[in-house]
């Protein structure tokens, strides 16, 4: 893979003109176009910003409990202390803010109490580091503690005599079922049922860079600027013109360059009020740069999952019942909540048809850390069950689970039972792909004893159907520009977190426009000067700017058509944009004209090319198909399209030392076009690393207490490089959804969903034991080799 | 108190006033503006501030300022040619997809320039032993070692340093 592959693209016997998939900007593997500003160390990051006068902003934390009403906060000896500008706390931003307004509980720093260690208590600014370092150290707070709730069972059995939040009785923020087709019917005409408790753990982001804003507010005029590492430019700026009380349109949002997002910068966060609020009251700008510790403290990880799963097969194989009973632990507060446990309910609605599902859950209060939205949110556990699950019952069936998984397998045009619509899909090709390129048929069952392989699929969407609070506003929109000085310019204030939207955003218009991609300049990541969008979350960049930047070319270029026929004496459709030239589909040869000198025609008789171009997802309703009705929550889950995959791990147990290998990976994914090959394939690789560590090793520990126990990379081990397997990246290089913007669709996230289950089921293979809780680290293999020796 | 001292950074004498415990990673991105050699963890975990100490690859958030007095040391913005040109090792980086949140790359680059300079055909285990103190949250790092391969070739045929 790499290059640019012009066979797999060119399909004989299609005439160039009618076929939309001979691109000349898509499907290339170009450099990304901030790469070396990145490798001259140029890129700038929010930290790496001084404004003159700058104040240095730090955060007073609750290091020593995590749940405690606070009686006093004496910050006198603080404010006194040279250097020391200005001292904030929760009182005076009282505003409740969270992902999803309905259920918004979070403060900017605890009021009253708090509810996890390390909670934010109070805020300073100072000249340097150093003296607010000193000046929250003179911050005295006097705590009375609080019984600590750690476990979701325990948080609601205990919910009478502690309760976390005062409206939440039962410490649960919200409980949910779906129900579709009948379960208990289908169930009892099943041959082969099965069921299964699974537990996940508690990993974090890790991104590399900690998260930093930098604030400043002109009194003069009463105008905010925010820089931060933030993947939602959009939400950010919602919610600080909400909790500041200041109307958007005197916030403007920038966000430097991005060192690593996966989720935990997918929600605004506390350094980012803290700052504006400092800059605010000291009318100077105001840094706030988080420590590892910090990021820690602030989590908004992936939520540990209790999930009771059953299947139930028919004779033949196929899959008749689904029920899923899920209990996440929240953390101490809402966040993205509601919409992940919802996700993890549709979660069982594909890459397979399931004609009957039933959906409990709830998502619980504790004192911890609060979970957000991780790499693949609410798939990666429901997953994990379902494909352990699916490959426990082939065995059962006495079949290969590739044959099970092919027997189920959706395909396109495939309506789920929750009224999900699969309008394209390559997924049973992923399936045989990756089960060829391995040769996982004559490889499982048949390795010795400490070697396996394993097989899962997985799926995930392409950005979601509707906006955290009710909207009816297009998700993405962009501006091109067209000009003889500029050239062509997009701006959109999407954000580009190392994934490479801005180079994939630049292909796009370059094709869509007839340029090449070094042509397009790129204006993202600022809520003033890029149009709308909603944000870098749910895989959604590529497909939700792909649609908007072909609308508002087809503007651009019907405009430049226009004059050219002119020039040219020809009809105007009649004519193509291609590789920088203007020219009749029927007479190339004859009729053809420079791209740059039509476009200096037009701007000289009617001035420069402006044209809007948006995109709205399709939005679909969650109901139950067989009976018509409606189901709660049921919306969320849809996806203009979805991506797919397959991946098979090979693993070497130690059998010795409990120590997992995973040797070798092979993926097959269905991305449909690969806008550039390279960085899909990055993504891949990224993907697969990256669950790795949290299937073997990573979770967050805490004491009976409460109190973190691993805030730092040295205690919370993030694979390595030697940790790495060989990897075997096989996207289908063919695939092409009709309905999706050059063909593209999603693969930053879907390429997470099938690691879990692929090496649980590569351990199975290697030493009979399946395991149902991650991570797998050696002590429970070697316990669980121990009693399997026993004969337990 | 704090101290004046000359820091010999990319081939050039800054002196700047630090105190003995400053570190120099601090140094670096505030006080001489370098902003390259970034801060992952600031305890030696994740080898984001990894600079160069005559040749070798060492963690600015563990060296002292004042222990490099004397030293040459390089950091990302002193690789590039005069006239801008990459280093190879960059180019192969940007060539080749190793770049994604670039949060890494600084320390990943540097990591590797040490360890061609001392071995200009290292294996692969080699390369993963010398970028096993260097965390990549974004590639997998499957690309990093493409690179890093890529670039011994380009710089024991061009006779770079
Ligand atoms: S910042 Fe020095 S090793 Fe992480
Ligand atoms: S590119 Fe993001 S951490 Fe390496």
């Amino acid at each position: 893979m790499g290059v640019w592959d012009k066979e797999q693209y060119v399909r004989e016997g299609v005439p160039p003109f009618q076929d939309e998939r001979r691109f000349t900007q898509v499907g290339k593997s170009v450099p990304k176009i901030d790469s070396p500003a990145k490798v001259r160390g140029e890129a700038i990051y929010t930290d790496d910003i001084v404004l003159p006068g700058m104040a240095y902003g730090r955060i007073k934390r609750c290091t020593e409990h995590a749940h405690a009403k606070i009686k006093k906060i004496d910050y006198s000896k603080a404010l006194a202390h040279p250097g020391v500008l200005a001292v904030l706390i929760g009182d005076e931003a009282p505003k409740k803010w969270g992902m999803l307004p309905q259920t918004a509980n979070e403060t900017v720093l605890a009021v009253d109490k708090v509810r996890f260690n390390g909670e934010g208590v109070a805020a300073v600014a100072a000249v340097d580091e150093e003296t607010a370092e000193i000046a929250c150290d003179l911050i005295d707070v006097e705590y009375e503690p609080l019984p600590v709730l750690l476990d979701p069972f325990e948080s609601m059995q205990r919910a009478g005599e502690i309760q976390i939040h005062e409206d939440a009785p039962g410490n649960i923020l919200h409980e949910g079922e779906q129900v579709f087709g009948d379960v208990d019917k289908a169930f009892k005409e099943c041959k082969y049922i099965l069921e299964r408790e699974f537990k996940t753990n508690m990993p974090q982001q890790g991104f590399l860079e900690p998260q930093a804003a930098l604030a400043n507010y002109d009194p003069q005029n009463g105008q905010l600027r925010l820089w931060s590492s933030s993947q939602i430019a959009h939400y950010l700026h919602r919610q600080i013109s909400d909790v500041l009380e200041m109307p958007m349109n005197k916030i403007r949002v920038t966000v430097p360059t991005v060192g690593g997002g996966f989720g935990g910068k997918a929600e605004a966060c506390v350094n980012e009020f803290v700052a504006c609020l400092l800059s605010r009251k000291i009318g100077r700008p105001v840094k706030v740069t988080f420590d590892r510790s910090e990021v820690f403290y602030t989590n908004k990880g992936r939520h540990p999952c209790h999930m009771k799963m059953k299947i139930g097969l028919d004779a033949d194989g196929y899959i008749q019942a689904v029920d899923f009973d899920n209990t996440l632990d929240k953390g101490a507060y809402a966040g993205w909540g509601i919409v992940v446990l919802f996700y993890s309910a549709s979660m069982i609605h594909l890459p397979y048809k399931v004609p009957n599902a039933r959906f409990r859950g709830r998502c619980v209060y504790t004192n911890k850390p609060s979970m957000g939205s991780m790499r693949g949110l609410g798939g990666v556990q429901p997953r994990f069950a379902m494909e352990c699950m699916l490959d426990e019952l082939a065995e059962m069936m006495g079949i290969s689970p590739f044959e099970l998984k092919m027997k189920n397998a959706v395909e396109s045009g495939y309506t789920a039972v929750n009224n999900m619509y699969v309008p394209h899909t390559e997924y049973k090709r992923s399936l045989q792909k990756a089960v060829e390129k391995s040769g996982y048929l004559e490889k499982h069952g048949k390795l010795p004893f400490g070697k396996g392989i394993g097989l899962a699929g997985g799926y995930y969407i392409t950005g979601t159907a509707y906006t955290l609070y009710m909207s009816y506003k297009p998700h993405t929109s962009v501006l091109l520009r067209v000009d003889t000085e500029g050239g062509v310019t997009l701006h959109c204030s999407a954000v580009d977190i190392g994934q490479g939207s801005n180079t994939v955003m630049a292909q796009m218009a370059a094709e869509a426009l007839g340029v090449h991609f070094e042509d397009v300049h790129i204006q993202s990541h600022d809520t003033e000067v890029g149009t709308f969008d909603l944000g870098t979350f749910a895989s959604r960049l590529t497909y939700a700017t792909g649609i908007a930047i072909r609308d508002a070319a087809e503007k651009i270029n019907g405009k430049l058509k226009e004059i050219a026929a002119g020039l040219l004496g020809c009809r105007a459709d009649h004519l193509a944009i291609k590789d920088r030239k203007i020219y009749s589909i029927y007479e190339a040869e004859r009729k053809s004209m420079e791209w740059e000198k039509v476009v200096e025609i037009a701007v000289n008789t009617t001035g420069s090319l402006a044209a809007m171009g948006h995109f709205s997802p399709p939005r679909r309703r969650g109901f139950d198909l067989t009976s018509g009705k409606r189901a709660q929550g049921a919306n969320i889950g849809h996806s203009p399209t979805f991506g797919f995959s397959c991946q098979i791990f090979e693993v070497d147990v130690d059998l010795e030392t409990g120590k997992i290998k995973v040797t070798r990976v092979t993926e097959s994914g269905d991305m449909g076009t690969m806008i550039n090959p390279m960085a899909a394939d990055g993504q891949v690789e990224g993907s697969i690393v990256y669950n790795l560590g949290a299937c073997l090793y990573e979770d967050q520990f805490f004491d009976k207490d409460g109190i973190h126990l691993n805030p730092n990379f040295q205690d919370y081990k993030m694979p390595t490089i030697m940790d790495m397997p060989e990897m075997d990246i096989n996207t289908l290089t063919d695939s092409y959804d009709p309905t999706a913007p050059f063909g593209a669709k999603e693969t930053g996230e879907g390429a997470v969903q099938p690691t879990f289950p692929a090496i649980v089921n590569a351990i199975y293979d290697a030493i009979g034991i399946r395991f149902t809780e991650v991570p797998i680290t050696p002590e429970k293999v070697l316990k669980a080799l121990k009693e399997k020796k026993k004969g337990k | 108190m704090k101290q004046l001292i000359a820091l010999d950074i990319n081939d050039q004498i800054y002196e700047v006033p630090v105190d003995p415990w400053d570190l120099l990673s601090d140094v670096i991105r505030k006080k001489v503006r370098l902003t390259g050699t970034k801060k992952g963890c600031e305890q030696g975990d994740c080898g984001a501030c990894t600079v160069l100490i005559n040749g070798q690859a060492v963690l600015s958030c563990l060296t002292l300022a004042i222990a490099c007095q004397g030293k040459k040391i390089t950091t990302i913005e002193g690789l590039a040619e005069q006239d801008g040109r990459l280093h190879p090792i960059q180019q192969s980086f940007v060539d080749y997809g190793a770049v994604q949140c670039g949060f890494c790359t600084s320390g990943m680059i540097l990591s590797s320039k040490a360890l061609l300079d001392s071995n200009p055909k290292p294996g692969r285990e080699e390369i993963k032993r010398a970028l096993s103190g260097n965390l990549c949250r974004c590639t997998g790092y499957k690309k990093i070692i493409e690179a890093v391969e890529v670039a011994s070739e380009t710089m024991s045929k061009e006779g770079v340093k």
